[in-house]
């Protein structure tokens, strides 16, 4: 357990050395960046296999940092952060892989990539408010020039709109932070102490504070509808951000919800649950819907991660046990898989063909000049579905379980959101890589005309990497979910997971 | 009598190695300086000017917080002390960026005037008397208002000069106006003893107009909405590191003085303003400057294509907050105050370095000048996304911890019960605004690739120890705020 | 009873083939083909161990295993096997080599074909002997992949269209079962159909989802299986996938792929939702019969050989959900009748999945010969150009409308007598499919095999060649050893039949 903390010391030692390392040699910035990711996940997994599952968090680095405040610098870890820093670990790994092709100021590339990388690790360990929120930002930073430097369509854009929003949302959480710190008289940003803070306030208070805190979270996370900046920054970013993008910082969205928004305002989450449950499955439809109609592959992609994220965030909306430990697994889940079909779009096929409009690419049989990548992505479009052998599967299904003991008519419309998941995951697979089957079409598209280059290995690594995790978990989630639902016996999380059996 | 005046020259100290070396500095150029070139000059002054604040640094640090003295006409505590040497750290920033600045006629003379003007900081740092406070006051200003159009080949930095010193001395003015009426009313120009007599005064017509005449001027002196019209402009136009020096070392040193002048002077009319109780008092006046420069600066900004107009608007953006950390001050203490005026005159004072070293290899005022500044000199670049960052309050910049304790401070004075709470959540919502325009900054400078005329920059071995220093203290007193925080 | 886990061993064998196939990339088509029939022929053999194993008199399941899965979710992995899957096991096992040789044979990318193909299997297989939703539904879900590029990537010009109707439909059915059964989950804690069935039958389930809900919840499942079978009006998806689909997949798709909806029915519905079914029963005969009547009527308004086939295996596939649902509306448990009904059911699911293979062969040899086209009017005189073909073929088409002597006749005639004596209203009704089956499966025989040679079969018009004869000859002399000797099934499945009515409760 011990080595937790190092994750995110090593992504940043990693991410200084690499930029120096860059001025060099590129392919020097692309070993350090691909060492200090695997040493990420294997430090992470090294941390698994001591673990011991137990409620509360396990605090691993405690000492006082600004003492005036009472602002400690705590980390600490339980099931539930150890899972997301698994999925951190093994979506840096890959997305290192699926940018071995990046030429253009590699150091900075990977130096902004790893400084992510290490905030996202640094959010996930946080056990106290304020640095939570430090790491919190520091995630979201390197985003915008990652976009606005290596992107594509339209990078400027997307990378504005995806800062400006997400900066919006953490104003959120800092002022109900503050407002909670300050008018609770709390004596430090302990998530216990703040906790406490907040049951002295008055319960009007407390429920502005928990919308400005979970709201501002939740953006991040896409719920419907602030969901808006995703599919623009999705399709701007170039393939490994948004590999991370839709696979863990837009879980550090959700993961906020969780550990701090729900435990620190239980009466507000009550009051507004069901607000939340209806924008969460509204937008698991309204965007699976949006998805069916467009013409660029990525949006497809960019669209289906909103559709997906609003299972987390219905899962957190049932919010008993079993629905927030569905909520986990599909963090973890969408996060791999996201990874993966961003991994396939971007840099598989747009990188090769440079287009990513499906009318295009119908013309153009992929499947045979890419047999790969059109498997991975038939792979990867399976999971995404939610169909049963990976990942999706247990956790849509055990979310659906838990929702359907709060709600019904969430359940139903979100079934109906599955269904409509499946459509648009087909309807891309179709127009990518089968829109021309048959034998005579091919010939002047043919591979002979404008030969594509062949998958790399890092490519192949990557995409066998995420794969094999998502048919591991599909087919034994209990190794997450035997971390996970400890983790809510915790009396932070009791407090506001109430119905339900574990 | 004997001992008063050496506990005097005591305290002064700091200010006398000053004065000692921007005479030195004057001299030496006067017999040096003769047969050598422009270049060589201005390195001779700032290198001498260097250590003398440097000595003065050291000194400031061996004097320390000795308490009243003089009669209480200044006051040595922590915060004086921890002002001072703030203010020294930034003079020295100052010095650092002047010289990378293109020459100018007479680098020594520039050099003992910002020295001098660092004597008025000094002063207003530890200033508990109206008199003195208003003499340090107009020390540094009429030190600030040369160093604005030092510049004389350009007309802009007449204009800049000209602009800033008529509004300035309107300003003194009123501050004059308002610290003789106080005088009137309570028989005393010491903090202590004001504070004592207005007490027992309720509030009354007379009152209200001599604090209204001190906070007009305040707000001029700090840019504040509505009377920053002159900052714009001074920013655009002034030298650089004059401009550097009006943003950084002489907002933490007005500060300073104000929060003395405020919370120890008149700190029994400060009012009262949550929902349950008000009566009035400066706080409101307070309050409604620092709304109108949260509002003006952030939203101006976005409209902005010179860099240093931009600056300028962000530096009245950031005197709104630093207002509204005034408010809190009065509960939390100066600390949260103190660090956000120290480490936002790093951040700016940086940000005006890159933009001086930029100015030797052509135009540095519109946005566009910066594109490709990656390409031409990583170093200004990484520097830049530093100080950018810590202005836009990104953690684990200082910048950001700056504006949590100030808003946290403002936030504990009553919650939302209080405006105070609401201004703070209207600070915190626009600093998302205020994103915008840092990563307009950023993104030329970052992104844009460079325009086919650009050149490479040099950045000579001073500016860029200079950066390198202010970007590691935006840094490292982000991540260990406590650090200036136990100076208070 | 064995050491051997035979029946993880029938389900992952296939899978084991595709994973080999998948892991050799530079495989010849010939050998390709050997290989992937090769895995497709263990399930047979295995099956036949397994029969030869298997106790009838025993109504439980046998060979059972189990094993501790999912613990977080109380998920075992659990397969067992009784009557009703061994028999379809069976089906599986001689169908599925049968159309794949049908399939590969001239197909480009063999050995792709051939994977898919093994994976699709294995998944049939796995909802065959799988007894815990959690897997049930993975092999239930896994299979629409392997089908959906069996036929896209080898059908005809409208598959892309087809395959994709076919996915989303079913999926959109099992998304509504997948809700269903997390509701379950979300009041049971268990996902095993014995525990549920258990529940069901004590009538807990209504206690503790509500009347409404558990109505709700019967509905969704309900939903999933539906579209699978297809029961009328949820069939639209099927005849364009059949149509389109190459001929070897159009035969497993009919002779098994649609076995497993009726399947889910007997083994998750009914023993869950007893009640439910009971009330529901009324609309549903309803239905069956629109499936039955419609299904036969459509089949005789097609040009299509391919489609009129399709239609028909919507009407013998209503047959079976017209029992079902004749029994469950049954106020009176038990009965002569009803045992008859639901033995009628199972057979029918065995037989028609001969019949309909054979026919969908048949219209397959037409299409090769004929460059592609398959109208019902492109052809004529077929008997005298290729004798033995139009003999095989008039026998599959016999054993389909329910001639006595072959295996076809079994079925119906069970099915009918029993709902006679269930429902007689409704099966005065049902003989009109009947009738109108008759009459469009003789339209075929007479157009396409009958008169003066003309069409497509005016030219050179080759009888079976001997691989043709390998795969029809199996199939035809099945229908007749099943129906000369119907009890070698019935025998297998009656003591469970009985077992069901009596207390009218499942296993």
């Amino acid at each position: 357990m011990n080595a937790l903390p190092w994750t995110l010391y090593t992504a940043f030692a990693g991410a200084l050395l690499v930029l120096f390392a860059g001025a060099r040699s590129a392919a020097l910035a692309r070993g350090i960046a691909l060492v200090t990711a695997v040493t990420g996940l294997v430090l992470a997994l090294f941390a698994a296999v001591s673990f011991v599952p137990g409620p509360g968090v396990q605090t691993l680095v405690d000492i006082p940092w600004i003492d005036s405040l009472g602002i400690r610098y705590h980390l600490a870890a339980d099931g539930i952060s150890l899972t997301l820093v698994v999925l951190t670990g093994l979506a840096a790994t890959a997305g290192v892989l699926f940018s071995w092709n990046i030429e253009e100021r590699v150091g900075e590339f990977f130096a902004l990539y790893l400084t992510l990388i290490g905030g996202v690790y640094g959010v996930f360990l946080s056990a106290d408010a304020f640095l939570f929120f430090v790491f919190y930002e520091i995630a979201i930073v390197p985003k915008y020039f990652l976009i606005a430097n290596w992107g594509s369509t339209r990078r400027e854009y997307g990378a504005m709109k995806l800062a400006l929003y997400s900066f919006a949302g953490s104003a959120l959480v800092l002022a109900g932070l503050l407002w909670t710190y300050a008018a609770g008289g709390a004596h430090g940003f302990a998530l216990g102490e703040l906790a406490r803070a907040a049951s002295t306030l008055p319960r009007g208070e407390v429920i502005v504070i928990f919308a400005l805190v979970f709201f501002g979270f939740a953006t991040l996370a896409g719920l419907f509808p602030l969901h808006t900046w995703a599919p623009t920054g999705h399709v701007a970013a170039p393939t490994a951000a948004s590999m991370l993008l839709a696979g863990v910082v837009m879980k550090l969205g959700a993961y906020g919800c969780l550990r701090v928004a729900l435990p620190l305002f239980p009466e507000g989450f009550l009051y507004w649950q069901p607000i939340i449950g209806w924008l969460a499955v509204i937008g698991i439809v309204y965007a699976g819907l949006i998805a069916l109609v467009q013409d660029d592959f990525k949006f497809v992609i960019g669209y289906s991660s909103v559709s997906h994220m609003g299972f987390v965030m219905l899962g957190l909306a049932a919010a008993n046990a079993r629905a927030v430990s569905g909520a986990v697994l599909q963090m973890f889940s969408h996060g791999v898989i996201a990874g993966l079909l961003f991994a396939v779009v971007g840099r598989m096929v747009y990188d090769r063909t440079h287009t990513r409009q499906l009318a295009d690419l119908q013309r153009m049989p992929l499947h045979r000049l890419l047999p790969f990548a059109a498997v991975t992505f038939v792979l990867a479009g399976i999971a995404s579905m939610g169909l049963p052998g990976f990942s999706g599967f247990p956790a849509e299904l055990t979310i659906l379980v838990g929702t359907w003991a709060s709600s019904r008519v969430w359940a139903l419309v979100a079934a109906f959101g599955v269904l409509v998941a499946a459509a648009f995951t087909l309807r891309a697979i179709q127009l990518a890589f089968f829109g021309s089957t048959g034998e005579s079409a091919p010939a002047e598209h043919g591979a002979d005309a404008h030969p594509l280059a062949p998958i790399s290995l890092p490519e192949k690594l990557g995409a066998g990497l995420l794969l094999a995790t998502s048919v591991l978990i599909g087919l034994k989630p209990d190794l997450l979910l035997d971390w996970i639902n400890p983790a809510l016996q915790s009396p932070l999380f009791q407090a506001v997971i109430r119905k339900g059996t574990p | 009598m004997n001992s008063l005046y050496a506990d005097l020259f005591h305290a002064a100290a700091p200010e006398t190695v000053l004065v000692v070396s921007a005479l030195l500095v004057l001299g030496f150029d006067l017999v040096v300086g003769r047969h050598r070139t422009q270049a060589q000059r201005l390195v001779l002054a700032t290198f001498l000017g260097g250590l003398g604040v440097l000595a003065a640094l050291a000194v400031d640090v061996a004097v320390g917080a000795t308490g009243p003295v003089f009669g209480g006409a200044l006051m040595l505590d922590p915060l004086a002390v921890a002002v001072r040497g703030g203010v020294l750290v930034l003079v020295l920033l100052t010095l650092g960026v002047a010289s990378a600045a293109p020459v100018s006629r007479q680098p020594a003379e520039y050099v003992a005037l910002i020295l001098f003007a660092a004597v008025g900081f000094l002063q207003m740092a530890a200033a508990q008397q109206l008199l003195l406070g208003f003499l340090a006051l107009e020390l540094a200003s009429l030190s600030l208002y040369v160093l604005a159009g030092y510049d004389k080949a350009r007309p802009e930095s007449a204009e800049a000069a000209l602009k800033y010193f008529l509004l300035g001395a309107v300003s003194a003015a009123f501050l004059l106006f308002g610290f003789s009426l106080l005088y009137g009313l309570t028989g005393s120009i010491a903090f202590p003893e004001i504070s004592h007599a207005l007490a027992y005064q309720p509030m009354s017509p007379l009152l209200a107009v001599a604090l209204v005449m001190v906070l007009v001027a305040f707000g001029f002196k700090a840019a504040a909405a509505p009377f920053h019209l002159w900052a714009p402009d001074a920013y655009q136009g002034a030298p650089t590191a004059s401009a550097a020096l009006i943003a950084s070392a002489s907002k933490l040193a007005g500060f300073a003085l104000f929060w003395r002048l405020l919370w120890s002077g008149l700190g029994t009319v400060a009012g009262q303003f949550t929902y349950h109780q008000s009566y009035p008092g400066w706080l409101t006046i307070v309050a409604l400057l620092s709304a109108a420069s949260l509002l003006l600066g952030n939203f101006a900004a976005l409209a902005q294509h010179n860099v240093r107009r931009l600056l300028a608007y962000s530096a009245i953006a950031h005197a709104g907050a630093l207002l509204l950390g005034l408010i809190g001050a009065g509960q939390s203490g100066p600390g949260p105050l103190f660090y956000y005026a120290a480490t936002y005159g790093v951040a700016t004072a940086g940000a005006f370095g890159v933009l001086a070293v930029l100015e030797r290899h052509g135009p540095a005022q519109e946005l566009t000048d910066l594109a490709g500044l990656y390409k031409r000199s990583p170093l200004l670049a990484g520097c830049l996304f530093i100080f950018v960052l810590s202005l836009a309050g990104i953690p684990p910049l200082a910048g950001f911890f700056g504006k949590f304790a100030v808003f946290a401070s403002a936030l504990q004075l009553g919650g939302v019960a209080s405006p105070a709470g609401w201004l703070a959540l209207l600070a915190i919502a626009l600093s998302a605004v205020a994103l915008y325009y840092y990563l307009m900054i950023l993104k030329q400078a970052l992104v844009a690739r460079p325009t086919a005329a650009a050149t490479p920059v040099q950045v000579p071995a001073v500016a860029a120890v200079t950066l390198i220093v202010a970007a590691a203290l935006i840094v490292l007193l982000g991540l260990f705020p406590s650090v200036l925080l136990s100076l208070v | 009873m064995n050491d051997l886990p035979l029946l993880s061993l029938l389900v992952f064998l296939p899978w084991a083939g595709a994973l080999a196939l998948a892991a050799l990339p530079g495989l010849s088509d010939r050998a390709a083909r050997g290989f992937a029939l090769a895995c497709s022929l263990t399930t047979l053999v295995l099956g036949l161990v397994v029969l030869a194993g298997f106790n009838p008199a025993v109504v439980g399941y046998q060979f059972a295993e189990q094993h501790a899965w999912i613990r977080a979710l109380h998920v075992n992995y659990r397969l067992g096997l009784d009557g009703l899957s061994l028999l379809l096991v069976l089906l599986t096992g001689i169908v599925s080599p049968l159309a794949l040789a049908a399939a590969a044979r001239g197909a480009r990318d063999v050995r792709l074909l051939g994977l898919l193909f093994l994976v699709l299997q294995g998944s049939a297989l796995g909802v065959f002997l799988a007894l815990d939703f959690f897997h049930w539904f993975i092999f239930w879900e896994l299979s629409l992949v392997p089908a959906f590029f069996l036929i896209k990537l080898w059908g005809g010009p409208g598959a892309g269209r087809a395959a994709y109707q076919f996915v989303v439909y079913t999926i959109a059915g099992s998304a509504f079962m997948l809700l269903g059964f997390a509701a379950l989950y979300a009041v049971t804690g268990t996902l095993d159909f014995s525990a549920l069935a258990k529940l069901g039958a004590a009538g807990q389930l209504a206690v503790l989802l509500g009347p409404k809900a558990v109505l709700a919840v019967f509905l969704g499942v309900f939903a999933g299986l539906a579209v699978k079978v297809p029961l009328f009006p949820f069939h639209t998806w099927l005849p364009p996938a059949y149509a389109e689909a190459p001929t070897g997949v159009s035969m497993f798709l009919t002779g098994v792929m649609s076995k497993m909806g009726v399947y889910g029915f007997l083994r998750v519905l009914w023993p869950i939702f007893p009640a439910q079914l009971h009330a529901c029963a009324g609309p549903l005969l309803w239905l069956a019969l629109g499936g039955v009547v419609l299904g036969a009527f459509a089949a005789m308004r097609q040009t299509d050989l391919k489609r009129m086939v399709a239609y028909s295996s919507v009407n013998h596939l209503s047959y079976c959900l017209l029992a079902l649902f004749a029994v469950a509306a049954g106020t009176t448990p038990g009965g002569p009748a009803a045992v008859s009904a639901l033995s009628g059911t199972v057979l029918q699911l065995f037989n028609h999945g001969l019949s309909a293979a054979a026919l969908f062969y048949g219209v397959g040899v037409l299409e090769r010969r004929s460059g592609g086209r398959r109208g019902l009017n492109d052809f004529g005189g077929v008997r005298t150009a290729a004798p033995v073909f139009a003999g095989l073929c008039g026998i599959a088409m016999f054993s389909s409308l329910g001639l006595p002597g072959l295996n076809g006749f079994v079925g119906e005639f069970l099915i009918f007598r029993g709902v006679f004596g269930l429902a007689p209203g409704t099966a005065a009704i049902a003989t009109l499919g009947l009738l109108a089956t008759a009459l469009f499966l003789l339209t075929f025989w007479q157009r396409v095999f009958h008169g003066p040679r003309a069409g497509a079969a005016a030219g050179s018009f080759p009888d079976l060649d001997r691989g043709e004869l390998l795969t029809f000859l199996p199939l035809v002399a099945l229908m007749f050893l099943f129906g000369v000797l119907p009890h070698l099934l019935t025998g297998l499945i009656n003591p469970l039949v009985t077992a069901w009515v009596t207390p009218l409760t499942l296993p």
